[in-house]
């Protein structure tokens, strides 16, 4: 960052300030996940959205919050904690506790919470891209301007449902964005063994949906671009389709120890060279938004607060178990016992 | 991670009789193939297939994209040109999203072309409860394929069936939907020596897994150590002898080992970890009444998952499985009736 003239800021103190700090929050909220997970507190599977965050704060801070509609796969925690959940709801979901926002039937993949229009959290990869679309359907069926943002992975784009799905938004000119969170693998495979072409922003072309492929490891760029498309989607009436680089730091899942099958050390740590919250660190001290002592003031305070957050959740009671029997039918229940 | 170096030298878990299975198979017969997510370079997301595209080639051992659906029906077109397949789920839960090319292509080819055609495909997975995994990474759905004509399915409990169906399997020519069960497979409990030479556990063949006169547990997959737990309890606080019978197959099903059992024990607890209604507990009680109705002493009883959704919080999540509890209660139930 030496001799080189300051960068010109597009967007105030304060809004930078505000994104450093919840992609902060969220990042250590994520490595406390990981300690539940290698704990044991935190069920069978868990997937992590570090490296990820300016998806989820670039383009949830850009939306009209509690009125347009989020769904995304099974990576969610992120979306929820920056569409406004409560952060203990969200981690005694994830401990499968009482508080949790269902109750601790859900879980890590399958976050929901309604006051803040997020539909989920879903562990089929690609179900939820047609689930998206009803969302985005019932909208303009109602003559609102709501937009649905669905976010899926690179991986999720082979499913074949993302391409009904496609068609239909096409055909009907349906108020959808379609995230392609391009992060390089599937899992364990990467793009260039699972997909024909790479680019998948072409995935749109054949239903005449709009598209482009968008950097999105800074999180000043990934706002300007998606309060564009927003406003496009939002007055057009039109599907788009974005595919947004991105890159996860660490495995695909908590359990993941394989990731030297698939990647090298060295890739990571360029990838790594890019991290949006370093990235932003570096435009905070540029422009004495804070001061170094004041950042790290920051990481302790949140550190404490994650940790008290964890230790409220893990205190808090298990659902009891006559709870299974609700909620799976509107009106009856499962025969008891048996 | 490395699979050859969980037990020692000698005994293997239920994962490595697996990928032993597929390696042997593989080696045996060069017209196998393998399709499925990430177990190619990777292994596989639980590493079944560990080491079995370097050995024999990625023209052999296919990483495949995020499309269930097509992976069936690659699987099944390459059959009808002469391949054998082994078509992983990476879990079984996920197996929904290619039921179609499964239910209704794949299980109906050799009837509609009056036999012409034979499909050597074998659909396996990971499957099964008891790990926090929740609605999507839990489920038991093999009442689905029993319930589809044409259809063959398999679900081990041990190593050495683990092999020797995986082998059968893939010799028998028709469609077999393989359920592994998940939570066993780096159980290093359950591990055991398995024999040098080549063998196969035919389909259709049931174990009983201990002897006992009183009642009789049948049951397959992980539920299998379950009852032997609850026999144990029977035995031990109540002086109850439980027979438990493993059916491994549920098509077909070996019905001579049920009933020899209950013209001994006459009484019958059937578990199963789907949820009851229309699960295969539900059909194997009425083939036991409808077959063996004089044998019985007592009503046949089934235990299973409830009828609700697999949950995530731990304690909601061993509530609605069959637990050594249930089973215990459903045993005195048929034993004092």
């Amino acid at each position: 960052m030496t001799n080189k003239a300051p960068t010109k800021l597009d967007f105030p103190a304060s809004l930078i300030k505000h994104d450093y700090e919840e992609m902060l929050f969220m990042r250590i909220f994520e490595e406390k996940c990981q300690f539940a997970f290698r704990n044991g507190k935190a069920g069978g599977y868990l997937h992590l959205y570090v490296g990820m965050e300016p998806l989820a704060t670039g383009w949830l801070n850009s939306i009209r919050k509690g009125y347009d509609y989020v769904i995304t796969a099974y990576r969610d925690h992120g979306h929820a904690l920056v569409l406004g959940s409560d952060p203990l709801a969200v981690m005694c979901e994830i401990l499968g506790r009482k508080g949790g926002l269902s109750n601790g039937k859900g879980g890590s993949m399958h976050l929901y919470d309604a006051e803040h229009q997020l539909y989920g959290g879903w562990g089929i990869v690609g179900a939820h891209t047609a689930l998206g679309l009803g969302l985005a359907f019932a909208a303009k069926y109602r003559g609102e301007d709501r937009v649905t943002l669905c976010y899926l992975g690179d991986g999720a784009a082979n499913a074949g449902i993302f391409y009904e799905s496609l068609n239909m938004a096409g055909l009907w000119d349906l108020p959808i964005i379609y995230i392609i969170e391009n992060n390089y693998f599937a899992m364990g495979t990467r793009l260039e063994y699972h997909a024909a072409d790479t680019n998948l922003s072409k995935r749109g072309y054949p239903f005449g949906i709009e598209s482009e492929q968008l950097d999105s490891m800074d999180v000043m760029e990934v706002r300007k671009d998606a309060a564009r498309i927003i406003e496009m989607v939002r007055k057009e009436q039109k599907p788009y389709l974005v595919e947004a680089l991105t890159y996860r730091f660490v495995g695909h899942g908590a359990a993941d120890n394989s990731q030297e099958l698939y990647r090298t050390k060295e890739e990571v740590a360029k990838a790594r060279k890019r991290d949006p919250i370093h990235l932003l660190h570096d435009v905070i001290l540029e422009h004495n938004i804070l001061t170094q002592g004041e950042l790290e003031a920051l990481e302790e305070k949140f550190r404490a607060e994650v940790d008290e957050i964890y230790a409220k959740a893990e205190a808090s009671p298990h659902p009891d178990p006559e709870d299974v029997y609700t909620n799976v039918y509107t009106d009856i229940s499962p025969e008891v016992g048996h | 991670m490395a699979v050859a170096q969980q037990v020692g030298t000698v005994k293997k878990n239920y994962l490595q009789a697996l990928n032993e299975a597929l390696r042997e198979e593989m080696a045996r017969n060069e017209d196998l193939l393998l399709l499925g997510e990430d177990i190619g370079i990777l292994g596989g997301a639980f590493g079944v297939t560990e080491g079995l595209q370097e050995e024999f080639g990625g023209h052999r051992v296919y990483d495949m994209p995020i499309s269930e659906a097509a992976i069936v029906g690659v699987a099944v077109g390459a059959a009808l040109n002469g391949k054998t397949v082994m078509a992983e789920m990476q879990f079984i839960d996920f197996i929904s999203c290619g039921f179609d090319q499964i239910v209704n292509m794949m299980a109906t080819y050799h009837y509609r072309t009056a036999g012409e055609v034979n499909i050597p495909v074998v659909v396996r997975g990971p499957a099964g409860g008891y790990g926090g995994g929740a609605l999507y990474h839990s489920q038991m759905n093999e009442a689905w394929f029993c319930h589809s004509p044409g259809l063959k399915v398999v679900c081990p409990s041990t190593p050495y069936d683990a092999k020797g169906l995986m082998k059968a399997a893939l010799r028998d020519g028709n469609p077999v939907i393989f359920y592994e069960i998940k939570e066993l497979y780096r159980l290093n409990s359950i591990a055991e020596e398995l024999p040098e030479e080549d063998y196969t556990v035919p389909l259709g063949k049931a174990a009983i897994r201990r002897s006992g006169k009183d009642l009789t547990f049948v049951t397959y997959g992980n539920n299998v150590y379950h009852c032997l737990e609850a026999a144990e309890v029977l035995f031990k606080e109540h002086g109850i002898d439980a027979e438990v019978i493993d059916i491994r197959s549920l098509v077909p099903l070996d019905e001579e080992t049920i009933y020899t059992s209950l013209g001994k024990t006459n009484r019958v607890v059937v578990v199963n970890e789907a949820p009851m209604t229309c699960g295969f507990a539900g059909e194997i009680v009425a083939r036991i009444t409808n077959n063996a109705f004089d044998l019985l002493d007592a009503p046949p009883l089934r235990v299973t998952r409830l009828d609700t959704p697999v949950p995530w919080a731990k304690p909601l999540e061993s509530f609605v499985l069959p637990g050594v509890d249930k089973i215990v209660a459903a045993g005195l139930r048929v034993a004092r009736f």
